[in-house]
């Protein structure tokens, strides 16, 4: 069975890797299987681990009745099938956003504003108690300065109620730079992630399968 | 039609040639490696010159390329050198500095297309754990994580050392399976495991496993351990976890979440990051058990490179484009 299995997956692999080549019966039948699996085993998951573990489970078993206004909410939701009662499941849908704005306001606000703020007020010496006060390292001292310029340049960019001229503009003109370097660097782990998926994928082909690698 | 099926006979007669025929495994010697790595740097000389020349090859060529590049290596007797990262350094300094029998939270947050950057980091810090007698409780907030988690611990379960140490599951791991609800389980857990986990991934009640049934809540974890591919992952645990909760927590990323990662390591939230197949690499170095992280490096190298010369092969056609275009 694991072989059949194995030779399965070589089958699908080979058959999405195709594409590469050009668009193809084999590549639309593996496509067509792994989105149909996907969403079987996606339906499967939420209804054994929503629907009937937490659901069922919490107000058969666990008398927690308080799970019957979240089963009435979905099911306002799911009214948006029946065009002409449609309107009701927008009640629903403006709880769900209302209660996630109001928790991950307080998340990112806490997070990544107020942590990222503090963390970018860095010292140009040492602030540790004790330490002599010129003992940061000048490579220390060059990577704050180039983080507290790079993230002041970055939103001077992002000003646009002052025209972008002199001074100002050239502080702009820094803050595209250091976007550019960021989305660049952000470019390079995205080309090294899709890379490490190609190489999983290879090393099941000739390991696995073909059993070429030792 | 016709040529479409030539080329199903071509892969299947080749498959079936790589399968039965050709002696396995191949090792090529460095010799050999070498002279293969000069024939494609000339290879590649031929194309830049013959696209400054004018002639524009097709997409195809690239993804031959990049093929050639990322299997063979599988075959060459090469090794990378790999440089240690601080954000790699501290997190294994932080798991070093945990007293045996620390309580490890591990959430394994990614499916198996994340497997070949993240699954070596699992198996390194799994290893790691086990060796400094750190008890490990797993969980996972993506439904195939606790799937991964076992497929890991089979996997070190092999080698001597650790068959050495007897582990127990119950004593000294726990897998409590997979919860959904995405941030809401974190938050949740800072209240209490128990509500959220009433029972393991094999069914065991929770207060029937040794390891948990004292552990409440955060309070009781010394140290925790995200590996994630996306959301629900480390930002989640960084948000609820860490600020909330004050978890001390080092965190494991895909190449292409990480630069969203390492904010926080400055700010202190993360102890540590291992950020992709580089990470893995760096982990496997330091810890000292050399898994597929540093075996698949050669590859991702050798794809960069070929990436970086088909940016400068591109860029000349284009350029030289541009310039006929004005004449």
């Amino acid at each position: 069975m694991e072989v059949f299995g194995t030779w399965l997956a070589a089958f699908f692999t080979l058959g999405i890797i195709s594409f590469l080549y050009k668009d193809n019966p084999w590549y639309k039948l593996s496509e067509a299987v792994f989105v149909g699996i996907s969403a079987g085993y996606w339906f499967v998951v939420s209804y054994w681990d929503n629907l009937y573990g937490k659901l069922y489970v919490g107000i058969s078993v666990n008398h927690d009745y308080m799970l019957l206004v979240g089963a009435i909410l979905g099911i306002m939701m799911i009214l948006r099938l029946i065009p002409s009662i449609g309107w009701i499941s927008r009640w629903p849908l403006a709880f769900i956003v209302g209660a996630i704005a109001g928790l991950y306001l307080m998340n990112y606000f806490s997070s990544n504003v107020m942590a990222q703020v503090q963390s970018s007020i860095m010292p140009f010496f040492s602030s540790t108690y004790g330490d002599s006060i010129f003992s940061t390292s000048f490579g220390t001292i060059v990577a704050n300065i180039v983080v507290v310029v790079g993230t002041f340049t970055g939103l001077v960019y992002f000003y646009f109620s002052k025209e972008h001229v002199g001074a100002f503009g050239g502080a702009a003109k820094v803050g595209i730079w250091v976007i550019m370097i960021t989305f660049g660097a952000s470019f390079g782990y995205t080309v090294m992630s899709r890379m490490s998926l190609l190489i999983g994928r290879m090393d099941f082909i000739f390991g696995d399968w073909l059993g070429m690698i030792q | 039609m016709k040529k479409d099926f030539m080329i199903y006979a071509v892969v299947l007669a080749l498959t079936l040639l790589f399968y039965f025929v050709i002696p396995k495994p191949i090792i090529f010697s460095t010799a050999v490696s070498y002279i293969i790595i000069v024939l494609i740097a000339v290879v590649l000389l031929f194309i830049l010159i013959r696209t400054i020349q004018g002639k524009v090859y097709e997409r195809r060529i690239v993804f031959l390329f990049v093929g050639i590049a990322v299997v063979l290596p599988f075959f060459m007797s090469l090794q990378q050198k790999i440089e240690l990262s601080p954000e790699v350094k501290a997190l294994y300094d932080a798991v070093m500095e945990l007293k045996p029998g620390s309580k490890v939270l591990v959430s394994l947050d990614y499916d198996p297309p994340s497997a070949p950057e993240l699954q070596p980091m699992a198996e390194s810090f799994f290893e790691l754990c086990f060796k400094r007698d750190l008890k490990v409780i797993i969980m996972g907030l993506w439904p195939q994580g606790p799937q991964q988690a076992e497929l890991a611990i089979q996997k070190i379960s092999k080698s001597p050392d650790i068959q050495a140490l007897n582990l127990q599951y119950g004593r000294d791991y726990v897998n409590l399976g997979f919860q959904t609800g995405n941030e809401f389980v974190i938050q949740r857990m800072g209240g209490s495991f128990k509500s959220m986990f009433q029972t393991d991934y094999y069914g065991t009640p929770y207060d029937s496993l040794e390891l948990v049934k004292n552990i409440s809540n955060f309070s009781n974890i010394d140290f925790s351990f995200n590996l994630s591919a996306g959301y629900p992952g480390t930002i989640e645990w960084v948000q609820i976890g860490v600020d909330r909760f004050g978890v001390k927590l080092g965190a494991g990323n895909t190449a292409v979440q990480a630069p969203q990662v390492y904010p926080y390591i400055r700010s202190g939230q993360l102890v540590g990051l291992l950020g992709g197949l580089n990470g893995a690499a760096e982990f496997e170095k330091v810890t000292g058990v050399l898994g597929k992280g540093t075996k698949f490096m050669v590859s991702q190298s050798f794809a960069h490179v070929i990436v970086i010369a088909f940016i400068i092969i591109g860029n000349a056609a284009y350029f030289l484009g541009e310039r006929k275009g004005r004449k």
